[in-house]
């Protein structure tokens, strides 16, 4: 559908190009936007400070300086490392990011592929990531990474269950594992008969919402699920001893995970990229008009932005749970409510 | 026990066999994990080796002496006045606190005593020196367990102490400002307005980590619990100060001691807790704050009028004789074991520092507990690197 974008004919390499850049994009911006407003500046306003102010106007062109610093640096690998893994690692976590965000939906037309098993593949791919960090800790030939990256894998594993269970009653509710439908059917249904309002299922989900949200703060490895990084006792985990561009490539994953992540979020719980107005109101994905293309993109960013603010927040004002009250929170925690959850979803579905 | 046949003894002997195999072939190799000397969390060059079995303890050790300057030795090549500006360079957040008892001890020596006006005012500092310590420790706490924000308004609101002491002394961090006999000077114009409204902040700040920190769910379930201390093992190791109230030891020198200071004067609760954990030593580091506060407030009203100082000679020497005087420090009880023989310098110092005797215990609490509540109880136990190795 991405060949009629904007009514405009595109030839296939045209298209291939736009998915490219479109990727880079959907990737990249959120990363910057999120480690420049909620790294350098929430943080600061936190924690009564003004965070970066130098370079540029208010300090928005710091990123940019710590990009070229960071590629200036040496690239050390470790004597005793095991180099081809060890080097690898970064790159798989960020290839992991960068096909997540290849079933996200960010208009009608606006999107890389429309896979039927959308959400399924998402979810596959967003464990990727877990090989990354563990051969990045063992690799490094050293104790802190090697105990970080243990603590990351038995942590990612913990915190997929759940949030596989808390997508499984949107999945009941929408009848479709397609992102896009799922977007669709937000929009086009209607709830307690206000048709204005649309049908995001953060209404009847919520308990869905927050499970998934507390095991995304997790899959991101942010305060208070930090463990394998840890910085007061295992230096920086699996980070430990990387530098330069590969420490860069981590770090750009970090965030634009965190990104995909909230646009997933925000697909699956808040409507996506329709609004909750009459204005922009439609009944089928055939009457959208063409120019929500455009805006599409800029309210999924908003919706995402606002995700992201809440992840971060709770990043920057908890401490960190210990390994083991963190496997005893999901296991028993989480996965009986998830399940409940999915149980009076399904009930609920077939009764009303 | 029954009687077993000779098929039954076999079985059972190859059973036990089959055991023991089966150990040996599952017996993993145990980890050493050296925490420190360059590490985050130990606040200096602590070295901590801990051997591990998986993310377990077996067992741990604590290596000082990375950081030893020799003070004790130093001491003797200096005159009794240049001591102090050595001395508070031993537990360096609270710098004023630990000149006090030296010159006490030199002070008992010559039989002589401060006036009371320079007592008032010692004691203010010496409470102040405390606020500064432990506001500190109250905002590192969450940067230890992960929580970065509180560290920041630790710092900010000890920075209005920092500038008290600096009105009051001349010197941030180390004020080198008590004298044999006295004070180096008076206190400043408008300090004593502007002490009442700091400590009112100061209070305002413990509220705020009582709020952002002690009242988090997660922050209860790192350190309730953790690191028990019982009673008798805290006083059998030689632990002082907040971690000994800790364990429920009522024991606080500054109302148990009779000394040329003035805590008596004040009314305040000395504050101890039954349950000797790692969230125990930190609530009753936070009480202990408020009730600094407190005394500062109550004194700061009845400075009375009269000098600084007494008469001392100008070339001060301390006639011979040993003298050992101990105060309540922000960590616990530092005391100077002075031995004189008239001459101008100290002939030995010994410096009895309460971090050194606190964090001994560590091989004792560390054994059996998880790689993260390494990191909760040494910041609970709370030391300054310098403390340990003067």
């Amino acid at each position: 559908m991405i060949s009629s974008l904007l009514a405009v004919e595109i030839p296939y390499w045209g298209q291939s190009l736009l998915r490219v850049l479109g990727g880079l994009v959907a990737v990249l911006l959120p990363a910057g936007m999120i480690v420049y407003v909620f790294l350098f500046k929430m943080m600061s306003f936190m924690q009564s400070r003004l965070g970066p102010m130098e370079a540029g106007p208010y300090g928005s062109m710091q990123l940019l300086a710590e990009v070229s610093k960071w590629l200036q640096k040496e690239d050390i690998i470790p004597e005793n490392a095991d180099a081809k893994i060890f080097k690898i690692a970064p790159i798989i976590v960020l290839a992991s990011t960068f096909l997540l965000v290849v079933v996200v939906p960010f208009g009608p037309d606006a999107w890389m592929t429309n896979f039927q098993a959308g959400v399924f593949y998402a979810l596959a791919i967003g464990s990727v990531s877990v090989i990354g960090i563990l051969i990045a800790g063992y690799s490094s030939a050293n104790k802190y990474s090697y105990l970080g990256g243990l603590r990351a894998a038995g942590q990612l594993i913990a915190y997929e269950l759940p949030m596989v269970l808390a997508v499984v009653g949107v999945v009941i509710q929408a009848g479709s594992m397609n992102l896009q439908q799922i977007v669709v059917a937000q929009n086009t249904q209607e709830i307690f008969g206000l048709d204005w309002i649309g049908f995001p299922f953060v209404l009847t989900q919520f308990v869905g919402f927050l499970i998934f949200m507390i095991a995304v703060q997790a899959e991101l490895t942010q305060a208070p699920f930090d463990m394998p990084i840890a910085e007061s006792e295992l230096v920086s985990g699996y980070m430990t001893e990387y530098s330069g561009f590969r420490f860069l490539i981590f770090f750009i994953g970090e965030f634009a995970t965190a990104g995909v992540f909230a646009f997933i979020a925000s697909i699956l719980f808040l409507g996506g990229w329709g609004v909750p107005f009459s204005w922009f109101g439609w009944d089928t994905i055939d009457s959208v008009d063409n120019w929500m293309n455009v805006v599409g993109p800029l309210i999924m960013f908003s919706k995402m932005t606002l995700l992201v603010g809440i992840i971060m927040w709770v990043r920057f004002s908890y401490p960190r749970f210990r390994e083991d009250q963190l496997q005893r929170f999901a296991w028993k925690v989480l996965i009986p409510v998830s399940l409940a959850n999915i149980a009076v979803t399904a009930i609920l579905k077939v009764a009303v | 026990m029954t009687v077993l046949n000779e098929r039954q003894q076999l079985s059972y002997i190859a059973a036990q066999a089959a055991d023991a195999r089966l150990n040996v072939e599952l017996e993993t190799e145990g980890m050493t994990l050296n925490i420190g000397p360059q590490h985050p969390a130990t606040h200096g060059t602590l070295r901590i080796i801990a051997r591990l079995d998986g993310e377990q303890v077996v067992w741990a050790e604590p290596v000082a002496g990375y950081m030893h300057r020799g003070y004790e030795k130093l001491t003797e090549v200096r005159t009794f006045p240049q001591v102090t500006a050595l001395i508070n360079r031993i537990d360096w957040l609270g710098s004023f606190a630990n000149e006090v008892p030296f010159i006490l001890a030199a002070e008992q020596l010559m039989e002589i005593e401060a006036p009371p006006r320079a007592q008032y005012i010692r004691t203010i500092l010496f409470e102040l020196s405390r606020i500064a310590n432990v506001s500190l420790f109250l905002g590192d706490l969450g940067v230890q367990m992960g929580a970065i924000t509180p560290v920041f308004m630790a710092f900010r609101d000890r920075e209005y102490v920092l500038n008290l002491i600096e009105g009051a002394t001349g010197g941030r961090f180390h004020p080198n400002f008590d004298r044999i006999g006295g004070l180096k000077d008076d206190l400043p114009k408008g300090w004593i307005a502007e002490t009442k409204q700091v400590m009112k902040k100061l209070r305002t700040f413990c509220d705020e980590i009582e709020d952002l920190l002690f009242g988090n769910e997660i922050f209860q379930s790192r350190t309730r619990g953790v690191g028990i201390i019982p009673a008798d093992v805290a006083k059998s190791y030689g632990m002082t100060g907040a971690n000994l109230r800790a364990s429920g030891v009522d024991w606080d020198l500054r109302r148990d001691q009779k000394n040329a200071m003035v805590w008596d004067q004040a009314d305040f609760k000395v504050w101890t807790h039954p349950d000797g954990d790692s969230w125990a030593r930190c609530w009753i580091r936070l009480q202990e704050t408020r009730e600094a506060t407190k005394i500062v407030d109550q004194l700061i009203d009845n400075i009375p009028a009269g000098p600084v100082m007494t008469k001392v000679p100008r070339i001060i020497k301390v006639p011979a004789g040993e003298a050992w005087v101990s105060t309540e420090n922000p960590l616990g009880e530092m005391g100077y074991y002075v031995v004189s023989k008239g001459d101008l310098g100290p002939f030995r110092v010994k410096i009895r520092s309460a971090s050194f005797n606190n964090i001994s215990i560590t091989p004792w609490v560390l054994k059996g507990v998880y790689v993260p509540d390494i990191i909760t109880i040494l910041a609970s136990l709370y030391f300054i690197l310098g403390d340990i190795d003067r």
